[in-house]
């Protein structure tokens, strides 16, 4: 389990990978693993005084694992660029970078590992895993819906990111009445067949 | 002797006080760096900037269905004439800053929710350039702001000192002896 997922490779012929990407394959005889990033997204809303701001991150990675037959087996891990935040504006950007907040000089990026892989039914799965964030790791869960259309695997979800667990917006900021503890991350990640 | 309802004073005098905050709030704010507390005076900006827009909203309608005092007799025709435009562009800042602190904050991407719980909905979609533009009006009609309450209250100071005519009084009562 601790190797990494995309060198679980199955190798698949260049004709078989034809096939997969231009038939209408059954959903259980693909597994979804390479990222597409210009039709992927991650960002989050937090809330300043009241006010829902919308922010997001332009730079992440992802290596995936997933066949909607068999969540069980579904690995995945997603990294994300801190760098890359948007946060609303640019003083925003600044700010989260520092060190109350990111402090992406030692801690550049954010990283979750999934553990398990439930299917909920219908189209709806639940991921677990580890999510790192500087320096500390927690437990989460995200739900998330899979659709397949075009030969891509579309995964949206969402969880509750609550910052003050991962020391985000300390000092001053963890006064949750200005900045609330509770952010919500949404992802919107477009997957091709390996 | 002729004088302004009691509602209009309240109003009149409600609206004031909340512009003697507001404004020198909006001034202080946006120089300091980003901390809690710039949130929060943005925030209370906006609160009392959406409040001042409501009593305005009273304030013209009310003067809409009761007419003002007429104006000393003593007063020239050209002052009655320059009172009266002033008035009408005072009712109409009181109307017009807050719609615009509102429309830069939606251009900004900031949405305003009235006291932390009754979102208002954003008519523009978050563009940089439009914010700024939004802002610099925001400022200019500020600026304008100031100059006709300078000249409001000057002009309010001479008519009871160098006129002694009741032009205050009236809209200020307890000012009477």
């Amino acid at each position: 389990m601790t190797q990494p997922i995309a060198r679980r490779s199955r190798a698949p012929t260049p004709a078989l990978l034809a096939f997969c990407l231009f038939a209408a394959l059954p959903a259980q005889a693909v597994e979804y693993a390479v990222l597409k990033p210009e039709a992927s997204k991650i960002s989050f809303v937090s809330r300043q005084m009241g006010v829902p701001v919308e922010g997001g991150f332009k730079r992440f990675g992802a290596q995936l694992s997933f066949d909607p037959a068999k969540p069980a087996t579904s690995r995945t891990w997603i990294e994300i660029d801190l760098t890359s935040v948007d946060a609303g504006s640019r003083e925003a950007n600044e700010e989260v970078m520092g060190r109350n907040w990111f402090d992406t000089r030692p801690f550049p990026t954010a990283r979750f590992e999934s553990t398990a892989l439930k299917a909920l039914g219908g189209n709806r799965f639940e991921a677990r895993g580890r999510l790192t964030v500087k320096g500390r790791v927690k437990e989460i869960s995200a739900p998330f819906t899979f659709t397949e259309s075009a030969g891509k695997g579309l995964f949206v979800g969402a969880f509750t990111f609550k910052r003050l667990e991962f020391g985000i917006g300390a000092g001053p900021w963890g006064d949750t009445d200005t900045v609330a503890d509770e952010v919500q991350v949404k992802f919107q990640i477009t997957a091709a067949p390996r | 002797m002729p004088a302004y309802t009691r509602t209009a004073i309240v109003l009149h005098w409600l609206i004031a006080l909340l512009i003697c905050v507001a404004l020198p709030m909006g001034l202080a704010m946006q120089e300091l760096a980003l901390s809690p507390l710039k949130l929060k005076l943005y925030a209370w900006h906006k609160w009392l900037g959406v409040t001042v827009f409501l009593l305005a909203v009273l304030r013209v309608l009310w003067r809409a269905t009761h007419a003002a005092p007429p104006e000393p007799e003593t007063m020239p025709p050209w002052q009655r004439t320059a009172a009266r435009l002033a008035h009408g562009a005072l009712y109409a800042l009181l109307l017009l800053i807050p719609l615009s602190g509102w429309l830069m904050s939606s251009a900004k991407g900031f949405q305003t929710v009235y006291l932390g719980v009754l979102p208002l909905p954003d008519l523009l979609a978050k563009d940089e350039a439009l914010g700024k533009l939004l802002a610099l009006v925001h400022e200019q009609l500020n600026h304008v702001l100031l100059a006709l309450v300078i000249v409001h209250v000057a002009a309010a100071v001479k008519h009871h000192r160098v006129d002694r005519d009741d032009v205050l009084v009236r809209m200020l009562p307890w000012l009477k002896h």
